[in-house]
C-alpha cells in the first residue's frame, strides 16, 4: 500500500464554533493505482486532498505514505516530502506568471534536485508544449496552462500525483484531452493518482472511486 | 533548491521591471536625501572639529582678558615667572583668513595637526601651514596641510604678529601638567579670566540648531522615500502571494522562503543604496556652498566648500538603505509568514482589509491624542521629539479615514450617476493609493513646517536686527585710548552717541554678558520685550532694575520681579527680551550703575544716531583723522542687508530640500498610479462598456489625482503648522533655551498646494494617457471567458 489514510478528522473554526469537514475517513491507495474522490460541493473532497498532500494538518488520524506518517512531520519535513514525493495539479493551474513555460515545468524538479532534461523534454513533447517553452503563462490558453501544470507535477517523477479538479476550468473537449494525457503519463511513470472531481464522466476513467458525503465515505 | 527558488522569486522583478524600478528609485532617493544631508552635517562638523583643534579649543584651558583685548606681553612674562606653563597665541583675521600664531618652544607638542618640529624645518622664515585655498587667499605661500581648518592658517607667532600688526598675545594656552602651588591668575592681573577646556567646540553648539533642523528634514525626506519603498514592496508581495503559495505547495519550507525573500530585498537594497549614496553626494556637493555660506554668515563658522568622502559615510548610507528596506518590508514579510498555505477567500481578504483600516484609524486617534498630551504636558527634549513623531505618524495614519469621509460626503451629495460612480470609484482606489498619499502628506507637512519655521526665524531675526541695530552707524575702536578720543569727536558730529560697554561675568553661576546702555530714546522706542513692567525703562534707569535675555531667564529660572545679584549688587528683573541664537545669558543695567560696578570697563564700540546721508562723510573723516580701518565702521543698513543675504542663502537650501521632498512624493504617486494602471482595467472596462469614452475615463483619472492631492493638501497644512509649532515652541525651547514666535504665511501655503496639485497632475498624466490609449481589445479581455 502506497497511501494509507485511517480515522482522519478535520474541522475548521467558524463564527458558530468548530465546523467538522472530515469525519473519520479511512482508505488506502496502492502503488500505480488511480483513484477518484467524488462528492458534492462542500463534502470535504478538496480538504481531504490537501491533507493527503501535506498542505494542511488533520486534527487526528494517520496519513501514511510509503510508511511515513506525514502528520508527524514538522513544516520543513512536510515541505521536503511535498517536494520529493508528490506532484500536485491544481484547478487554478498555479503557475508562476513571471517564469516561462520551460522554467515552470522544471521548477519543482530543480528544487528537489532531480532535474532530468530528457524527461522534461519528453513531457513537453507529449503534452504538446514544445512550441510554447519560451512563452509566459499569460499568453497560453487554459488547456495549455493545465498541461504545463501536469508537466511540472510529473517532472519530479513523484510516487503520488494529487489532482484537484484539474479540468474544472476547461471546456469538455479540452478537459478530455488533458485528462487522457495525464492518465497516460501517470501510468507510464508508475505513480499513483488521487483526483478530486465532481464529474462522473471523468471519475469513470479511474480504476477506483470513493464518494464523500458530509465528510464521511458514502 | 535555493537557486531554483531565488530564480523564481527574481523572475517576478524581471517580469515587472517598473515595480523593480520603483523600489530601487524610491530607495535610492530616500538614501540620497538622507545621506546628502548627513554628508553636509558631517562635513560641517568635521570643519568645526578641525577649527577647534587648530585653535586649541576643547583640548586646553585658556587664559584670556575678560574685556576681550590682547594680554600684555608683560603679563605673560609674569605668569611664566610665577611658574604657569602657558603658551602665547596671536589670533586674528587677514583678508578673511584666520591667522593663528603659536610659539613653538612653549606650545603643546601638536596643535591643529601641525607638529612643532615642522616650524623649524624650513629656511630662515618660519613656514605658514594651511589648506591650499587659505594659503592662496593669504598670498604668502606656505606648506599645504589639508587637515587644517578651512580659511585658517597656523604659523609661528612672529609671522602672525607681523601679519596682524599685533605684538601682544590674544590668549594663552594652559598646558595640562601645572604645579599645584601656583598663584591665582587674578593676583597677577585681575583682568584675566580662565576658560576651561570644553568637550565640544563653541561653534558646534552654536550651529546645533541649524544641523538639527537639517537632520530633521533629511529624516522626513527619508521617511517619504520609505513610503515609496513600502508601497512597492507591499504591491510586489501582494502580487507574489500566489507564487509564494505555489512554491510552498511544491515543497519550499516557509522559513527558507522568508529568508530568501529578505535576502533578495537586501541585495536590491545594497544596489539601490549604492546609487543613493552617489546621488546623495551630488545633492550634498550642490547644496554645500549655500550651507557653508549660511553657517559662515550666521555663526562665523568656517566650513569647507568641497566635500570629502569618508568610508563611514558610505557605510552609514548603505546601512540606512538596508535598514529602511527591512523596516518597509517587515510588515509584508510578517504577513507572508502568517499566510495560510491555502488561499483565503475574497470575502476573508476584504474583512481583513476593513479590520486593518479600523486598527489604523484607532492608532491615528491614539497617536494624535498622545501628541496633544505631549504638547500640553510634555517636558524635555525626548518628549519634544516624541511629540514630532506622534504628530507625523498619527497624521499620516489619519489621512485615509479623513479622505474616505470626504469622498463619502461627496458621494452622498453627488447629483448624477457619473459623479456618484466617480466618488465611489475614488473611495475604492483609496486603499491602493493611501501609501502614496501619506508620502505626499508628509512631504507637504514637512514643507509647511520647515518653511514656516525658517520664515518665522527670518521675520523674527529681522525684527531682532531692527531692535539691536537701531542706530544708523556703528564705530569700533581698537584701543581704549582711541575710544576715549573717539567719543567726544563723535558727539560733536552726530545727534547722539550710544556707548556699548560690556563685561563677561557670572550671574547665578551662568556665564553672562552684562551691558550698561545709557538712557536714550533709541532703546525706549525700538527695544521689544517678551515680558516687562509697564515702566521698564524708568525702572532700569532709575529704579535698580535689570533686563535679561530669555536664555538667562529660562536657565536660571528668573522671572519678572525676582531679585538677582549682578556684580555684587542686587537688581530687580523688570524685563525679559528675546535674544535669538545667543548661546549664553545677557543682562542690561543702567549705564551709571555699570560704571560704578565695573569701573575698569571702557566702551570700545559706539552706536551713532545721525542722518543716513551724513554717514559717508563721518566714516571718511574717521579714517583720515583717526586712521580707523574700514572694518571698524559699519553702516547698519549694510549689516542688515548682509544678514538678510545670509538668510536668503539659507532659503536656497531649504527651498531645494522642499522641492526634492515634493518631487519624491510626486514620484510616489506616479509609481502608485502606474502600478495600479494594469489593475484598473477590469474596474474601468464595465464603465466603458456602459457607454463612457476612454478619453472621458482618462480625464476622470486625472481629475481624481487632483482631487486626492487637494484633499491631502488641505490636511497637510494644519499638520505642517502643528509641526512648525512643535519645532519652534517645544523642541527649540528644550534644546536651545529660547522660543521663536510663530508667524503664518498663507501665500506660501497656497503656492505649496498649487505645487502639490501640479506634482499630482504630472504624476497622473502618464497613467491617464495610457488609459486613454488602452485598446478596446484589452478592455474586452475582461469580459472574455477562458473556459
Amino acid at each position: 500500500m502506497l497511501l494509507s489514510v485511517s480515522d482522519l478528522f478535520k474541522s475548521y473554526r467558524g463564527a458558530e464554533g468548530a465546523i467538522p469537514v472530515i469525519n473519520g475517513v479511512s482508505f488506502g491507495v496502492s502503488k500505480a493505482e488511480t483513484l477518484a474522490l467524488t462528492g458534492e460541493s462542500g463534502s470535504g473532497k478538496s480538504t481531504l486532498l490537501h491533507l493527503i498532500g501535506g498542505l494542511d494538518l488533520p486534527d487526528s488520524g494517520v496519513i501514511s505514505v510509503d510508511g511515513i506518517d506525514i502528520a508527524q512531520l514538522d513544516d520543513k519535513g512536510r515541505a521536503n516530502w511535498r517536494r520529493t514525493v508528490t506532484g500536485v495539479v491544481f484547478q487554478q493551474f498555479n503557475l508562476i506568471p513571471s517564469l516561462d513555460v520551460a522554467d515552470n515545468i522544471a521548477l519543482q524538479a530543480r528544487m528537489a534536485g532531480r532535474q532530468d532534461r530528457d524527461w522534461t523534454a519528453f513531457l513537453s513533447e507529449r503534452l504538446g508544449l514544445r512550441d510554447h517553452l519560451r512563452k509566459y503563462p499569460e499568453s497560453l490558453s487554459g488547456g495549455q496552462q493545465q498541461r504545463v501544470a501536469i508537466a511540472r507535477a510529473l517532472a519530479v517523477r513523484p510516487k503520488l500525483v494529487l489532482a484537484d479538479e484539474p479540468t474544472g476550468n476547461l471546456d469538455e473537449a479540452t478537459a478530455d484531452t488533458v485528462m487522457t494525457l495525464m492518465l497516460d503519463l501517470v501510468r507510464e511513470t508508475g505513480a499513483a493518482l488521487v483526483m478530486v472531481t465532481h464529474s462522473e464522466r471523468l471519475a469513470a476513467l479511474m480504476e477506483r472511486r470513493i464518494h464523500l458525503r458530509a465528510g464521511r465515505l458514502g | 533548491m535555493i537557486r531554483a527558488v531565488l530564480g523564481a522569486l527574481w523572475s517576478h522583478w524581471r517580469h515587472n521591471r517598473l515595480q523593480l524600478f520603483t523600489l530601487v528609485a524610491g530607495l535610492a532617493l530616500a538614501t540620497a536625501l538622507w545621506s546628502g544631508v548627513q554628508a553636509i552635517n558631517s562635513e560641517a562638523r568635521s570643519s568645526y572639529a578641525a577649527a577647534a583643534r587648530t585653535l586649541g579649543e576643547g583640548q586646553y584651558d585658556q587664559i584670556l582678558r575678560a574685556d576681550g583685548r590682547p594680554i600684555a606681553v608683560d603679563t605673560y612674562v609674569q605668569l611664566r615667572r610665577a611658574g604657569w606653563k602657558v603658551s602665547p597665541v596671536i589670533d586674528g583675521r587677514v583678508d578673511g583668513i584666520r591667522v593663528i600664531g603659536v610659539e613653538p618652544l612653549t606650545a603643546p607638542r601638536s596643535l591643529g595637526g601641525v607638529e612643532l618640529d615642522a616650524f623649524q624645518a624650513v629656511g630662515d622664515s618660519p613656514p605658514i601651514f594651511g589648506q591650499k585655498a587659505a594659503l592662496d587667499a593669504l598670498g604668502r605661500g606656505g606648506v599645504v596641510r589639508p587637515d587644517l581648518a578651512p580659511d585658517a592658517v597656523v604659523t609661528d607667532i612672529s609671522v602672525a604678529a607681523d601679519l596682524l600688526a599685533q605684538t601682544d598675545p590674544s590668549r594663552l594656552l594652559v598646558l595640562p601638567d601645572q604645579r599645584a602651588d601656583l598663584p591665582e591668575i587674578d593676583s597677577i592681573d585681575n583682568g584675566l579670566t580662565r576658560r576651561v577646556a570644553q568637550s565640544g567646540s563653541d561653534l558646534s553648539r552654536l550651529t546645533d540648531s541649524f544641523h538639527m533642523n537639517l537632520t530633521a528634514f533629511g529624516f522626513l525626506a527619508f521617511a517619504v522615500g520609505l513610503f515609496i519603498v513600502h508601497g512597492a514592496i507591499g504591491l510586489a508581495f501582494e502580487q507574489r502571494r500566489p507564487m509564494v503559495r505555489t512554491l510552498r505547495a511544491l515543497g519550499v519550507p516557509l522559513r527558507h522562503l522568508i529568508v530568501l525573500m529578505a535576502a533578495e530585498l537586501l541585495l536590491i537594497a545594497v544596489a539601490a543604496g549604492a546609487v543613493g549614496v552617489v546621488l546623495g553626494y551630488f545633492i550634498a556637493a550642490s547644496l554645500l556652498p549655500d550651507v557653508a555660506a549660511t553657517l559662515r554668515g550666521l555663526y562665523g563658522a568656517d566650513v569647507g566648500n568641497s566635500l570629502n568622502l569618508s568610508p563611514v559615510w558610505w557605510v552609514s548610507g548603505m546601512a540606512v538603505s538596508m535598514g529602511g528596506t527591512m523596516v518597509a518590508a517587515a510588515g509584508a514579510l510578517w504577513q507572508i509568514s502568517r499566510m495560510p498555505l491555502m488561499a483565503a477567500g475574497r470575502r476573508a481578504l476584504a474583512v481583513q482589509g476593513r479590520v486593518r483600516r479600523r486598527i489604523e484609524a484607532i492608532c491615528a486617534l491614539c497617536l494624535l491624542s498622545l501628541a496633544a498630551g505631549l504638547g500640553v504636558w510634555g517636558q524635555g527634549l525626548i518628549a519634544g521629539f516624541g511629540l514630532l513623531a506622534a504628530l507625523l505618524i498619527g497624521g499620516a495614519l489619519a489621512l485615509p479615514p479623513m479622505i474616505d469621509l470626504a469622498t463619502k460626503v461627496g458621494q452622498k451629495s453627488a447629483g448624477s450617476a457619473l459623479s456618484e460612480w466617480f466618488w465611489a470609484d475614488t473611495r475604492q482606489q483609496l486603499p491602493s493609493l493611501s501609501l502614496a498619499l501619506m508620502a505626499l502628506l508628509l512631504a507637504m507637512a514637512a514643507n509647511v513646517g520647515v518653511s514656516t519655521m525658517v520664515s518665522s526665524f527670518r521675520l523674527t531675526f529681522q525684527g531682532f536686527l531692527d531692535q539691536r541695530l537701531a542706530a544708523e552707524g556703528y564705530v569700533y575702536a581698537d584701543t581704549e585710548e582711541q575710544a576715549k578720543a573717539l567719543q567726544p569727536w563723535l558727539s560733536s558730529r552726530t545727534d547722539a552717541v550710544l556707548p556699548i560697554q560690556k563685561v563677561d561675568i557670572a550671574v547665578r553661576g551662568l556665564p553672562t554678558e552684562v551691558y550698561g546702555p545709557i538712557d536714550h530714546e533709541t532703546y525706549r522706542s525700538n527695544w521689544t520685550f517678551l515680558t516687562a513692567t509697564p515702566t521698564v525703562w524708568d525702572d532700569l534707569h532709575g529704579g535698580g532694575g535689570v533686563v535679561i535675555n530669555e536664555q538667562l531667564s529660562r536657565r536660571s529660572g528668573l522671572a519678572l520681579g525676582d531679585v538677582v545679584p549682578v556684580g555684587g549688587r542686587d537688581f530687580v528683573v523688570v524685563g525679559i527680551y528675546g535674544d535669538y541664537g545667543n548661546p549664553i545669558g545677557q543682562a542690561m543695567i543702567d549705564a551709571g550703575d555699570f560704571a560704578v560696578l565695573f569701573p575698569e570697563a571702557v566702551p570700545l564700540r559706539f552706536g551713532i544716531r545721525v542722518a543716513d546721508s551724513a554717514l559717508p562723510d563721518i566714516f571718511a573723516d574717521l579714517q583720515s583723522e583717526f586712521g580707523l580701518p574700514v572694518a571698524n565702521m559699519v553702516n547698519q543698513a549694510g549689516i542688515k542687508s548682509f544678514s538678510m543675504g545670509v538668510f536668503d542663502r539659507t532659503f536656497v537650501v531649504t527651498a531645494a530640500l522642499n522641492i526634492l521632498t515634493l518631487a519624491v512624493a510626486g514620484f510616489a504617486i506616479l509609481m502608485s498610479l502606474l502600478t495600479l494602471a494594469g489593475l484598473r482595467v477590469p474596474q474601468l472596462a464595465p464603465v466603458w462598456a456602459l457607454g463612457m469614452t476612454r478619453r472621458t475615463l482618462g480625464r476622470l483619472e486625472l481629475g481624481r489625482a487632483v482631487l486626492l492631492a487637494v484633499l491631502t493638501a488641505l490636511f497637510a497644512v494644519p499638520l505642517g503648522l502643528a509641526l512648525a509649532w512643535a519645532l519652534l515652541s517645544v523642541v527649540n525651547v528644550e534644546a536651545f533655551g529660547w522660543k521663536l514666535p510663530m508667524f503664518l504665511f498663507p501665500q506660501d501655503y497656497l503656492r505649496l498646494i498649487a505645487q502639490a496639485v501640479i506634482a499630482a497632475m504630472i504624476a497622473a498624466a502618464w497613467p491617464a494617457w495610457k488609459l486613454q490609449r488602452t485598446a478596446p481589445a484589452d478592455l474586452l479581455k475582461v469580459f472574455a471567458n477562458e473556459r
